[in-house]
């Protein structure tokens, strides 16, 4: 479904992301971890279009994506939840949540996803006319993933939902990543987290220094001697 | 404006004409300082979703002014109803300045998007004397007349002169800035628009065309600048090509004082400043015995600016102090 060949993103002349290849297939989970610097939310941020590229394709269904405007990204289904939540903060969450539908007409199909989420996240539906900036740091990634799925997304992109969270909150929060998952959405996870992240997919690839250097079944990604030193602190 | 009268009982004039003119100048500093919101929104539009302080905008008005002049004047010349005029001045006006505005941020700021701060901070003072320039040249340097499009009446009000025009400026600032309020806080493109200001890389992977979304605040800005023109030039009956300079460098001191990037912060500075100067001006000869008159009214709106820089630059319903220049 989606398709990442030679990616390569730099700032300036560092480079951040070294002509990187991998996909992910229709309805699975895939975990992308790594030390922090690694490149994985530069590869993210140059998928969803918020950096350019300097050289790569990004396919998505078949379409050539990487060289769209930034705001058709989520009109060709794919949503990002930012690293470090990038709620508004001075909307309310109901604003918020209305402008993760901001490209969708179908009232009713809003207020069926807005259900939805909030059966996800009841919490949520107790702050509506709260400000954003108001929220806990996990409320706060509730209300982004919410505001992600809010778009009806083919795809969901998650940059480091985990972080800076308290560990109750975490739980909570990939409870919900998992049963959107469960549903069949397509999902590419980013963590540093990388326990939890190989534990909640099926498939996963390790970036080193702007690389890919292992990849395979998440399951034995956990078991592999070389992760375990290096991610699992073992 | 500010009419003295010989009081019959000298030994207690003073208190009675300080009286007098306390009403006269709480009304012409609230149209006064009506202009001034309206110009400010404009300003702090701009400001609140792209961080750029748009030195053009009263050069806007101005040309909102002049080009009401020349459309109401030479149609009320060719005996058209005044009503027709005024109609036809104002809507070509505020078309005028959506394109200007429209214009400038595509031409002078929007290839500057993602250039130092100071770039295009200088762009817009370039600009600003540019159209200054070419109005300069449409125009002329003559003091032009604006034609009365409104009635001339007076009417008094415990011992306080105020006229028609007085009464149609506050009048139309209040229902364009509750229409503005209305668009940024009950439709999709004002929402769109308070999430730009807030994150515009996050707004843009919900979707929003962020490039769009500055062109409107630009538009919308301009549309409020035009109807300002008009009200200025309704108000003083003249209009000349540099006056936009002043009444911008007012209008953004307002802004400031506001809370830059704030829309309510916009309208109170505004009305506030327009208050603080019709006060000053009023009362200034008689805080140093005659020594300073009125006219040097305009040095108050510069005091304001200076206190607030000084003392709190967020301004009065500004969040936060950032590094935005």
């Amino acid at each position: 479904m989606l398709e990442v060949t030679g990616l390569h993103v730099a700032y300036g002349g560092i480079q951040a992301v070294r002509s990187i290849t991998f996909h992910v297939n229709k309805g699975e989970m895939v975990a992308l971890i790594g030390a922090n610097g690694a490149g994985k939310s530069s590869t993210l941020k140059a998928i969803s279009r918020v950096i350019d590229a300097v050289g790569g394709d990004v396919h998505f269904c078949g379409e050539k994506i990487s060289r769209i405007a930034p705001h058709h990204i989520i009109r060709k289904g794919i949503a990002l939840v930012p690293e470090g939540r990038g709620v508004f903060p001075r909307l309310s969450v109901a604003e918020n949540l209305a402008m993760g539908a901001f490209m969708r007409d179908d009232k009713a199909g809003i207020a069926v996803d807005l259900e939805k989420i909030y059966g996800y996240f009841p919490r949520l539906k107790e702050r509506v006319a709260q400000l954003a900036g108001t929220l806990s740091g996990g409320e706060q990634q509730m209300l982004a993933i919410g505001r992600a799925l809010m778009s009806r997304p083919k795809m969901l992109l998650l940059d480091e939902p985990s972080m800076g969270l308290a560990p109750i909150m975490v739980q909570k929060i990939f409870e919900v990543i998992r049963i959107v998952a469960a549903e069949g959405m397509t999902t590419l996870l980013i963590e540093q987290n990388a326990k939890l992240a190989l534990e909640s997919s099926q498939r996963g690839y390790v970036m080193e220094s702007g690389e890919i250097t292992l990849t395979g079944e998440s399951a034995s990604l956990l078991n592999d001697p070389k992760v375990r030193a290096a991610y699992l602190g073992e | 404006m500010k009419r003295r009268r010989k009081a019959p009982f000298p030994h207690i004039a003073v208190d009675l004409r300080l009286m007098d003119i306390f009403l006269q100048q709480i009304i012409n500093g609230l149209v006064q300082g009506s202009i001034y919101a309206l110009v400010a929104l404009g300003y702090t539009m701009v400001y609140g979703i792209m961080g750029l302080i748009n030195f053009a905008h009263g050069e806007v008005v101005m040309i909102g002014t002049l080009v009401t002049i020349t459309v109401a004047g030479t149609m009320i010349k060719a005996g058209m109803p005044v009503v027709l005029a005024g109609f036809a001045g104002i809507s070509v006006a505020v078309l005028v300045c959506i394109a200007l505005g429209w214009g400038l941020e595509r031409i002078a700021y929007r290839p500057l998007r993602n250039a130092p701060r100071l770039t295009p901070l200088i762009t817009a003072i370039g600009m600003s004397i540019v159209l200054q320039n070419m109005a300069m040249i449409i125009w002329g340097r003559n003091y032009m007349t604006f034609p009365p499009l409104f009635p001339k009446i007076q009417y008094e009000f415990a011992g306080a002169n105020f006229t028609a025009v007085q009464v149609i400026i506050v009048l139309v600032s209040a229902l364009t800035m509750g229409g503005l309020l209305l668009l940024v806080y009950r439709t999709k493109l004002g929402m769109a628009m308070r999430a730009t200001a807030q994150n515009p890389a996050v707004a843009s992977l919900m979707g929003v065309n962020i490039n769009r979304v500055i062109a409107a605040a630009f538009v919308i800005g301009s549309a409020l600048g035009a109807v300002a023109g008009v009200m200025v030039g309704s108000y003083y009956e003249i209009a000349h090509y540099q006056m936009g300079f002043m009444l911008g460098l007012k209008a953004f001191t307002a802004a400031v004082l506001g809370g830059i990037g704030n829309l309510g912060g916009a309208m109170a500075g505004g009305i506030l400043l327009g208050l603080i100067e019709a006060l000053g001006a009023g009362y200034i000869g008689d805080l140093t015995g005659g020594f300073l008159g009125s006219h040097y009214q305009d040095i108050f709106a510069f005091i304001v600016l200076i206190g607030v820089l000084m003392f709190k630059p967020s301004g009065l319903f500004g969040e936060k102090t950032g590094d935005r220049a």
